[in-house]
């Protein structure tokens, strides 16, 4: 399964755009395009799910690290479109109390099938 | 080059240009193969044949000699690929040796010991998914109060998830003199573990302690998967999720403390994601799925349910696991 990672800027928003499975195969690609912005500074991402099927740990992996990264640089990072296998999968790790976790909107549709 | 090989090719040649038969390609592949085992470059065969056709058409035209001179020239560097791919096959030998060697230290560094409990029956199962595993089940026990288990899933995959895994255990023992409660037990391997690790890796863990006084099972969670509770005079499932951040993201976390008191026949199953995420070809397993299927063979000992859940999730998998497979049931039995 192959994975896209669109980036499209918003005003001061970094938003991506993943389509896909983040697993380990495909995470090494996510991590690449988040590490190519160049200055992290107050900088604010989003990063748009609702196209995504799968994460695994690998993937979780990744927003973690990105995640301590944007902290560090005062950053802000924020999942929107989380299907709710995906929104599960945050709220068991607790990753839900750090990062902000928008659900689908208006859907309950489960990504995994 | 032995001259005999030469000969030897010389005359294979001789005959398969006469007849074309099918016996002398056959024993043509047998000399490639002693070629190659010989390490003669492709270079060198085109020399070996050039030559043999010199004696066998001397009047072939001086154009034919200046092509097979400009083939040897074309094929040095399909032989300096070659060798090139021979080191990295020897040296890849070298790295699987160290592995396998990496893989039996990590065993005995690892070693865990099921506590012996009266009215406590535990079974448990790890299985790899590559050779060195990401999941780590230990176990503290006195063997007369308490006995506690840490099942712990190290992201990613393979050496570095190994090492990773050495620390927890270091964390864990540290505190095997005092009588820790699951939340203190998080708190700490936490702050060791945040301490240390790279920013992509972390652990989750599950971290479960049976009290003999009461039956009491307390328990706390790292961003695991919520272990099963089956009780058996209800014959329904109870999940036991406890609010707690994954290992090693940030230092200050608040480990949640939950406990339940376990019943004659109730048992609880800790699980990773391996078990949990379990993919067949029509996409992820249902808890449901899980939840009947324990209960199943909810009678069994504890060995048999962890046995018996594996063999049930690796057939429906193909036999082919995608992650660490592990499962740790606690089980309440009074004739144990």
């Amino acid at each position: 399964m192959k994975l896209q990672v669109e980036l499209l800027e918003k005003e001061n928003v970094h938003c991506f755009k993943v389509k896909g499975e983040i697993d380990a195969f495909t995470a090494p690609l996510l991590k690449e395009r988040l590490a190519s912005i160049q200055n992290l500074n107050d900088l604010q991402v989003e990063l748009d799910l609702s196209e995504v099927e799968y994460i695994d740990s690998t993937g979780l992996g990744v927003f973690v690290g990105f995640f301590k990264k944007l902290k560090d640089n005062n950053g802000y990072m924020k999942i929107t479109g989380a299907s709710n296998r995906i929104k599960r999968l945050f709220e068991i790790t607790g990753l839900d109390q750090i990062i902000d976790v928008e659900a689908m909107e208006g859907g309950n549709r489960d990504a995994a099938i | 080059m032995p001259k005999n090989v030469e000969k030897q090719y010389r005359e294979l040649v001789d005959r398969y240009i006469k007849s074309q038969s099918e016996m002398d390609l056959y024993a043509g592949q047998e000399i490639s193969r002693e070629f190659i085992e010989k390490e003669i470059s492709p270079e060198e065969v085109i020399g070996i044949h050039k030559s043999a056709l010199m004696e066998l058409l001397p009047d072939a035209s001086d154009e034919v000699w200046h092509s097979f001179d400009f083939l040897i020239e074309m094929m040095i560097h399909y032989g300096l690929a070659l060798q090139e791919n021979q080191s990295l096959v020897r040296k890849q030998e070298e790295i699987q040796m160290e592995i396998n060697i990496a893989a039996k230290v990590q065993d005995t560094l690892l070693k865990t010991e099921v506590p012996n409990f009266e009215g406590l029956d535990i079974g448990y199962l790890s299985v790899p998914a590559m050779e060195m595993s990401g999941d780590y089940i230990y176990f503290l026990s006195d063997n007369k109060k308490y006995a506690s288990v840490g099942v712990a899933d190290v992201i990613g995959k393979g050496i570095p998830a190994a090492l990773c895994m050495s620390m927890i255990k270091y964390a864990m023992d540290s505190m095997q003199k005092e009588d820790s409660s699951p939340q203190v037990v998080l708190d700490v391997v936490n702050r060791i573990v945040e301490e240390r690790v790279d920013d992509s890796m972390f652990i989750s863990m599950f971290y479960g302690k049976y009290e003999a006084e009461g039956s009491v099972f307390s328990y706390a969670s790292a961003g695991h998967e919520p272990a099963l509770l089956y009780k058996a005079s209800t014959e329904t499932f109870e999940e036991l999720d406890a609010d707690g951040l994954l290992l090693g993201v940030q230092a200050n976390v608040d480990y949640k403390e939950h406990s339940v008191v376990l019943e004659h026949g109730d048992f609880i199953a800790m699980m990773t994601d391996g078990v949990t995420e379990t993919r067949t070809e029509d996409g992820f397993i249902d808890e449901e799925i899980i939840k009947t299927f324990l209960e199943s063979v909810k009678d069994e000992s504890a060995q048999s349910i962890a046995d018996a859940v594996y063999r049930n999730f690796s057939e429906m998998q193909n036999y082919q696991l995608r992650d660490d497979f592990t499962i740790v049931i606690f089980k309440k039995d009074e004739n144990v």
